[in-house]
C-alpha cells in the first residue's frame, strides 16, 4: 500500500472514532438501541473492511511516540510534520510533557514498560537512564550514520551523553553559563570588558561596586542554586568526585581553592548572603544596580531583553566566565538536551531517522528560529544568523570551555548536598575546611553502592554500575 | 436441622467479607509486607535497571535514616506541626462547632457549609492563593499587618516562619471536617442534661465545663486520633507551598521519605523512613487511647 491510500486509512479510522464517540450519547432507551443495533448491522460489512484496511496501513506505517518538554514539544511538532513529509512511511505522534512532570513521568513510564519510541532528555538525567538500562546505546546507529557524528558537536556536550565510553544520546540543543554584567556600571568603574583571571575579576568587583553606591553589591550568587559552585570548582581543575567517581573530592586541593575564592567574594561583602527568594526579582535589583554580575544561561538573555526598562539597552551584555587562571580556565557547565532511543522500543531505525533529521543544521537552525534554542550542531554556529549575533558569539566562546558534570545517577543529591554545605558556610555556621569534610563524608555515603558496583565488576561478579556492556 | 441453617449463615457471612478481606489483602496486606520486606534492603535505582545487585542489609536502612540529621530534623518539624497545630486545630474546629450550634445563631446550615466549603477545596488550589496572601511584598496579609504598624513578614521566606505558615493555612482548611464531627457530638448531648444542671444553677461555663466537655469525650478521642494521625502525614502543603525549604524549615518525614524513594530512588530507605512513622504514630495513637481511659476512670 502506498503512502496515500495509508493516509486515506488512517483518516478513516479517524472518522470512525468520532463516530462512535457521537454515537455514546444516544444509547439510551429501547427503542434507540434497536435502532442503533439495526443500524450496527447495516454498517458491519463496511466496518470489517475498514478494520482490515487499517490494519494494512498500520504494517505499512510506523507510528513513533516522540516525547518532549515543555516549548520545544509545542515548537517540534511543527519540525516533525516536515519530517513525515520526507519519510511517508512514519508517523509520529509527539507527547508534550511539562517539564516540571518529566522525569517523574519518564521513570513510572520506564518501570510500567510504556517509554516512548524516542524522547527529548535533559543531558543530565541521561546517566540515571542508563542506569536504569531504559535507553539504547547508540554505538553500533552511530557507526552506520552519515548524519550524525561526533566531530559535528562542542565536545564537553557531546561528553555529557557518554558514560563508561558509550554515547546514549545525541544533543539536541545546548546550554552553558555565562557572566551577565552591567556594561555601563562596569565602564564607569573603568573596565570596558570582563577580566579574564579570578584575581582581576575580584578586583573588579570591587571597583564596580564602589562606583555602584552605598548598600551595593558587585555579583549576585543565589545560594539556593547549586550550579554556581559546581562551576568555581571545575574551573579550579577539582575532579568533583575521585576514584572512578566513588568518592567525593570536596575536599581535595581543587575544590578548596574554588571554596577559599568564591568564601571571598562573600567575605569582602561582593555578594549579598542570601537565598533566590529573598532577592524579589533580580530583574529589577539589576536594573537598580543593587548587583553588577550575574551568572545564568541562555534562557536569560530573552528574560533580560523583557524585564529591563528599554533605557536599559546596551547598558548590560553577557562575557564568557573568568577563570583562575585566565579565559582558557574559565570553564561553565555543559547543559541542554539530547535525543535518546528507548530499548523498549519496536521501532529503533525509524526513531533514529527522526533523531538524523532533528540532527540536521538546517532544522536545527529553524528549531533555533522556532523557540530561540541554542542549536546543538557546530555548523549550525556558522550561519550568519548566528555569526551576527553578538549574544550567539559569547555563547559559542563559552561552549568550547564547557565541561560535563560527574556522570552519575546520584550527581543531583551530590549537587543539592553541596548547596546545603555552602549556604551553611556562606552564613557563617561551619567553616569552609571541616563543612567541606562533612560534605565528602556524605557524598561518600551516597556512593557507596557505586563502590561495591565497582568492586564487583572488578572480581567479575554481578555489577558493573550498569553502563558497560 | 439447626445445625445446617447455622452453617449455612456462616458460609453466607464469609461469602459477604470475603470480598472486602480479599481486596484488604490485595491492596493493604500485600503491599505494607512488601514495603516492610524492602525497607530491609538497598533496592534504588541500579536495582531497577538489574534486579541482581539488590543487596540484604538488615536494619542498616533503619540505622542510617535514625543517624541522619535531616531525619531528626524533618522529625521535629513534624512533631511541631503535629503538637501545635493539631490543638489549634481541634480547638477552632470546637468553636466553631458550638457558634454554628448555638440556639442564638442564624442560618445555621449556611454557616456550617461556609466554614466546610475549604474541605472540599483542591489543596494545590488553596496553597497557590495562600502563597499569593503570604507574598512578601504584596501579599494581603503583609498589607493587613502595615496597616496596624507591623513590619513585613517574610512568611515562607524566612525559616522562623514558614511552619507557622503553614500550619495557619492548614487549620483553616481542615478545620471544617472537626467542625461537623463535635456539630454531631453536640447533637447527642442530652437537653436534659443541661436543663439539669441549670436548675442546680450552672452558669453558661460551668455548664460547658461539666455537661458538654466531658459528654464529648469519645468526639474528642476520635477527633484528636484522627488529626493527629492526618497531620504526621503532612506532605502536600509543603511540597506545594515552600519545596521543603526555607533551610529544610517545613521538610516533614513523609516528603523526606518521598524524596528518599521517588526522587532518589532509594525505595529501601524510602520503606524505612516509612516504618519509623508508622511506629511513632502507633505510639501516638496509644498515647492517647491510655490518657482517654486515664481521664475516665
Amino acid at each position: 500500500m502506498d503512502g496515500g491510500a495509508a493516509t486515506s486509512a488512517e483518516e478513516r479510522t479517524r472518522a470512525r472514532r468520532t463516530k462512535r464517540v457521537s454515537a455514546r450519547p444516544g444509547g439510551h432507551g429501547p427503542r434507540r438501541a434497536a435502532h442503533a443495533s439495526l443500524r450496527l448491522v447495516f454498517l458491519l460489512p463496511f466496518f470489517l473492511t475498514l478494520a482490515g484496511c487499517a490494519g494494512a496501513g498500520r504494517e505499512a506505517r510506523t507510528t513513533l511516540r516522540f516525547w518532549a518538554m515543555g516549548r520545544e514539544g509545542e515548537v517540534v511538532q511543527e519540525l516533525v510534520r516536515d519530517f513525515e513529509r520526507e519519510n511517508p512511511d512514519v508517523r509520529v505522534v509527539v507527547q508534550q510533557i511539562p517539564w516540571g512532570a518529566a522525569h517523574e513521568k519518564l521513570l513510572t513510564a520506564h518501570v510500567g514498560g510504556s517509554t516512548p519510541d524516542v524522547a527529548q532528555l535533559g543531558n543530565t538525567w541521561i546517566p540515571e537512564f542508563v542506569a536504569l538500562r531504559a535507553v539504547e546505546p547508540l554505538g553500533p546507529w552511530l557507526a552506520g550514520s552519515r548524519a550524525v557524528a561526533e566531530s559535528c558537536y562542542f565536545a564537553g556536550i557531546w561528553d555529557t551523553n557518554v558514560v563508561d565510553g558509550v554515547p546514549y544520546g545525541v544533543p539536541w540543543y545546548v546550554d552553558t553559563r555565562v557572566l551577565f554584567y552591567r556594561r555601563d556600571l562596569m565602564a564607569r568603574a573603568g573596565w570596558d570588558s570582563v577580566p579574564g583571571d579570578w584575581d582581576a575579576w575580584l578586583r573588579s568587583m570591587e571597583d564596580v561596586r564602589r562606583v555602584a553606591g552605598k548598600d551595593r553589591f558587585a555579583i549576585f550568587l543565589p545560594t539556593n542554586e547549586y550550579t554556581p559552585w559546581i562551576i568555581f570548582g571545575l574551573q579550579a581543575g577539582s575532579p568533583l568526585l575521585r576514584d572512578r567517581d566513588s568518592r567525593g573530592d570536596f575536599s581535595g586541593p581543587g575544590y578548596r581553592r574554588a571554596a577559599r575564592f568564591y568564601m571571598e567574594v562573600f567575605r569582602r561583602g561582593l555578594a549579598p548572603n542570601v537565598a533566590g527568594a529573598n532577592i524579589a526579582n533580580r530583574y529589577q535589583e539589576f536594573e537598580r544596580g543593587t548587583f553588577s554580575m550575574y551568572i545564568s544561561g541562555p534562557w536569560d538573555v530573552g528574560e533580560f531583553g523583557r524585564r529591563l526598562s528599554p533605557a536599559m539597552e546596551g547598558a548590560w551584555g553577557i562575557a564568557p566566565l573568568p577563570g583562575p587562571d585566565g579565559p582558557a580556565t574559565g570553564l561553565s557547565t555543559a547543559g541542554g538536551s539530547s535525543l535518546v532511543l528507548f530499548r523498549a522500543s519496536r521501532h529503533k531505525a525509524g526513531a533514529w531517522r527522526l533523531v538524523e533529521y532533528l540532527s540536521r543544521p538546517d532544522v536545527q537552525l529553524r528549531f533555533r528560529s522556532l523557540c530561540g534554542n541554542l542549536p546543538a550542531r557546530v555548523e549550525a554556529w556558522r550561519d550568519t544568523t548566528m555569526t551576527r549575533d553578538p549574544f550567539a558569539r559569547v555563547f559559542e566562546t563559552q561552549l568550547r570551555r564547557a565541561v560535563p558534570t560527574p556522570k552519575v545517577p546520584e550527581w543531583e543529591n551530590i549537587s543539592l548536598r553541596l548547596q546545603d554545605k555552602v549556604e551553611a558556610m556562606v552564613l557563617g555556621h561551619v567553616l569552609p575546611d571541616s563543612a567541606l569534610a562533612a560534605l565528602d563524608r556524605e557524598v561518600d555515603r551516597i556512593l557507596e553502592k557505586r563502590r561495591w558496583l565497582l568492586a564487583h565488576e572488578r572480581r567479575g561478579g554481578p555489577g558493573g554500575t550498569g553502563t558497560a556492556p | 436441622m439447626r445445625g445446617s441453617v447455622e452453617r449455612r449463615q456462616h458460609r453466607a457471612g464469609w461469602a459477604f467479607v470475603t470480598p472486602a478481606l480479599v481486596l484488604i489483602g490485595v491492596f493493604f496486606f500485600v503491599p505494607v509486607l512488601a514495603g516492610l520486606f524492602l525497607s530491609f534492603t538497598d533496592f534504588d535505582i541500579y536495582a531497577i535497571g538489574r534486579p541482581e545487585t539488590v543487596r540484604f542489609v538488615g536494619l542498616a536502612n533503619y540505622a542510617r535514616a535514625l543517624s541522619n540529621s535531616l531525619f531528626w530534623q524533618a522529625l521535629g518539624n513534624t512533631l511541631f506541626f503535629v503538637l501545635v497545630g493539631g490543638p489549634l486545630s481541634v480547638v477552632t474546629s470546637l468553636v466553631a462547632a458550638l457558634l454554628v450550634s448555638s440556639k442564638l445563631t442564624r442560618f445555621q446550615g449556611l454557616f456550617r457549609s461556609i466554614f466546610f466549603m475549604p474541605v472540599v477545596t483542591t489543596l494545590v488550589a488553596v496553597a497557590i492563593v495562600w502563597r499569593y496572601l503570604y507574598q512578601p511584598q504584596y501579599g494581603l496579609l503583609n498589607w493587613l499587618l502595615g496597616a496596624v504598624g507591623i513590619g513585613p513578614v517574610d512568611w515562607l521566606g524566612d525559616a522562623r516562619w514558614a511552619m507557622p505558615a503553614i500550619i495557619l493555612m492548614t487549620v483553616w482548611k481542615n478545620f471544617g471536617y472537626n467542625m461537623l464531627i463535635f456539630v454531631a457530638g453536640l447533637q447527642s448531648i442530652p437537653e436534659e442534661l443541661n436543663e439539669a444542671a441549670e436548675l442546680d444553677g450552672a452558669g453558661g461555663w460551668a455548664r460547658f465545663v461539666h455537661v458538654t466537655l466531658p459528654s464529648l469525650g469519645p468526639t474528642f478521642l476520635f477527633v484528636g486520633v484522627m488529626t493527629m494521625l492526618g497531620n504526621f502525614q503532612l506532605f502536600a502543603e509543603p511540597y506545594v507551598m515552600t519545596q521543603g525549604g526555607p533551610l529544610k524549615a517545613t521538610t516533614t518525614v513523609v516528603m523526606l521519605m518521598y524524596d528518599e524513594g521517588f526522587r532518589w530512588w532509594r525505595m529501601g530507605m524510602g520503606a524505612a523512613i516509612a516504618f519509623v512513622l508508622f511506629v511513632i504514630m502507633l505510639l501516638g495513637t496509644m498515647l492517647q487511647l491510655r490518657l482517654q481511659r486515664e481521664r475516665r476512670t
